[in-house]
């Protein structure tokens, strides 16, 4: 009979580092979420498609809806719910008030890991 | 209607709604988003340790291993040295197919009467679902990892870009947790609807689906329907894993999370008491993890008593005269 307690042992080891990756890759350090900086021509405006804490969750519901709404039926004005007319457009209209893609965009999607391919098409006017 | 199925049906939903009642109208948040998930974790870890560590003591004198094919015998014979290792390599080998391609359940088959006389006939699709479901369970757990890890890692967003493949809509489909629910939702109708497999399911098989269910469900509803502030859940799973746990201010977790939150803590506590420690049992299982070699080594018992055995050998030396007079054939001559 063989004795298989190292074997099991550095199993379990295994097991636990995996089981604890998150902790020790972090190593324990807090880490601030980003604040996403406000262009200024966005602030001169004063409100966004939706109010904050919706725009923050549904932004890319819109954008989807915007989408839709142009390339499957042409239409291209949105209203929202306080009676605003909005051109619905990625390029025209968030980038016109949120000039500061690298700034603002960027900095939550990389936080939360989501990369757009939007941009593989829609171009960044400032970029150009 | 049956009770082993209904009582963990409603042993889930009572869960879900409790953590759902808790942070949306009585605030216990910090109980739900960090307690219970903290002692969940030490559960999980300490649990399955322990559970390994008894696993470990159970001696294991004789080789047992299933065999499915020919073992090792004559040069001209051919050994499948898979299914039958009779070397450390061999063993390697399949416990590697076994881990990860689940070859012991491909072998599945189903009895059955036809024409009055029992038939076994391969069914492949139990071992598709377990594969299905596996995989994409893992795929989720590693794609969760954005959320406890900053930096997010390269590889993370490569596993996110091939798992979004087919871009569609936005946030976009990801494919893994499409795949996770319909394959719970196949191994769920499964004991649900074949009379035999039904007869022999218990509470302890229907729990866990029904949680994997609730987790697979909530997180789908969170990213394609209700849409959560995935920033905010960020911030309070990176305070859980750096150790600074805090519930994020100013900024609203949704209630959902908590009760998906708060299923993967049941799951999660839960896993080291059920049938779901199969993850560990399965890297001990003798009938798996050992070398069919019974034939070429001789394994003794180590807890034989130390018994004094008169041996043949000890017998005929006491009788052989005896014995060439009566003309019995003796093993060595006087
Ligand atoms: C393959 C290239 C491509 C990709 C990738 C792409 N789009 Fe577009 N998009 C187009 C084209 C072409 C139009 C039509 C432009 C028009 O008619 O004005 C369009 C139109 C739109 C419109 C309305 C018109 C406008 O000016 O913006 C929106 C909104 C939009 N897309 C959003 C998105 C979003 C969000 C993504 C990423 C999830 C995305 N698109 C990815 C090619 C693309
Ligand atoms: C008319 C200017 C304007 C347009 C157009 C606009 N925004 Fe905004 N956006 C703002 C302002 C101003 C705020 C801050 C609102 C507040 O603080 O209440 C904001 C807030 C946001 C936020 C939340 C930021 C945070 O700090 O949490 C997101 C996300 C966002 N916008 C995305 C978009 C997207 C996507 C579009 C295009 C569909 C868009 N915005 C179009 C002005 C605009
Ligand atoms: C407050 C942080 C925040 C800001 C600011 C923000 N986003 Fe997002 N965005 C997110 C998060 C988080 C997701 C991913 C949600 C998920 O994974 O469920 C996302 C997802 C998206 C998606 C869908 C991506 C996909 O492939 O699924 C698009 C498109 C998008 N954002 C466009 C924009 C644009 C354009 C802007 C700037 C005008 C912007 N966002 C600003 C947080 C933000
Ligand atoms: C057993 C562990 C878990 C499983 C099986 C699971 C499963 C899922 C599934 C299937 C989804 C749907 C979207 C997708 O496919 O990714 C999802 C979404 C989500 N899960 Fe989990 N989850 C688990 C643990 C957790 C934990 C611990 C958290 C805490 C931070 C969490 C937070 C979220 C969030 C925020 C979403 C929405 C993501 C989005 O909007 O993009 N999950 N989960």
């Amino acid at each position: 009979m063989t004795n298989d307690k190292p074997k099991i042992i550095a199993g379990l080891v295994i097991f636990v580092l995996i089981a604890t990756s998150p902790v020790w890759l972090n190593r324990g350090k807090t880490k601030e979420a980003p604040t996403p900086v406000m262009a200024a021509e966005a602030t001169a405006k004063g409100y966004c498609v939706m109010p904050k804490a919706e725009m923050k969750a549904k932004h890319m519901k819109v954008l989807d809806g915007w989408r839709n709404s142009v390339v499957r039926n042409g239409q291209r004005v949105y209203v929202n719910e306080s009676g605003k007319q909005f051109t619905m457009s990625l390029s025209n209209t968030c980038l016109e008030c949120h000039t500061n893609k690298a700034e603002f965009c960027d900095k939550c999607h990389v936080y939360a890991s989501v990369n757009p391919y939007c941009w593989d098409c829609h171009v960044d006017p400032k970029e150009k | 209607m049956n009770v082993q199925y209904m009582s963990a049906l409603i042993a889930v939903v009572v869960l879900g709604f409790l953590a759902y009642i808790g942070t949306e109208f009585l605030g216990l948040n910090s109980l739900f988003g960090i307690f219970i998930p903290y002692l969940a974790v030490c559960f999980f870890l300490v649990g399955a340790i322990l559970k390994v560590m008894k696993w470990a003591k159970s001696p294991v004198p004789f080789r047992i291993p299933t065999t499915c094919g020919q073992q090792k015998s004559l040069d001209w014979i051919e050994q499948n040295k898979i299914d039958n290792p009779s070397t450390t390599p061999g063993v390697i080998a399949r416990m590697f197919f076994e881990v990860l391609l689940f070859r012991s359940l491909f072998r599945n088959t189903k009895a059955g009467i036809k024409e009055g006389k029992i038939t076994y006939e391969w069914e492949i699709f139990l071992w598709v679902g377990a594969l299905a479901f596996h995989y994409s369970f893992l795929t989720v757990l590693v794609r969760h990892m954005r959320f406890f890890l900053e930096p997010v890692p390269g590889l993370i967003g490569i596993v996110e870009t091939l798992d979004g493949f087919f871009q569609v809509g936005t946030p976009g489909v990801l494919l893994s947790g499409v795949v996770l629910l319909g394959a719970v939702l196949f191994l769920l109708s499964r004991r649900l609807l074949i009379p035999q497999v039904r007869y022999i399911s218990l509470m302890a098989d229907y729990f866990p689906l029904f949680l994997i269910i609730g987790i697979a469900g909530t997180g789908i509803y969170m990213r394609y329907f209700a849409r959560v502030d995935v920033v905010a859940i960020k911030q309070l799973a990176m305070s859980l894993v750096t150790l600074h746990p805090a519930i994020p201010q100013n900024v609203t977790v949704s209630g959902i999370l908590y009760v998906h939150l708060f299923l993967v803590s049941v799951l999660f506590a839960y896993f080291p008491l059920s049938k779901l420690m199969h993850m560990g049992g399965v890297f001990l299982s003798p009938t798996r993890n050992l070398a069919n070699n019974s034939r070429m080594e001789r394994h003794i018992n180590p807890w034989n008593p130390d018994l004094k055995f008169h041996t043949y050998e000890a017998y005929e030396n006491d009788f052989r005269e005896k014995m060439i007079e009566a003309g019995l054939p003796v093993e060595k001559e006087a």
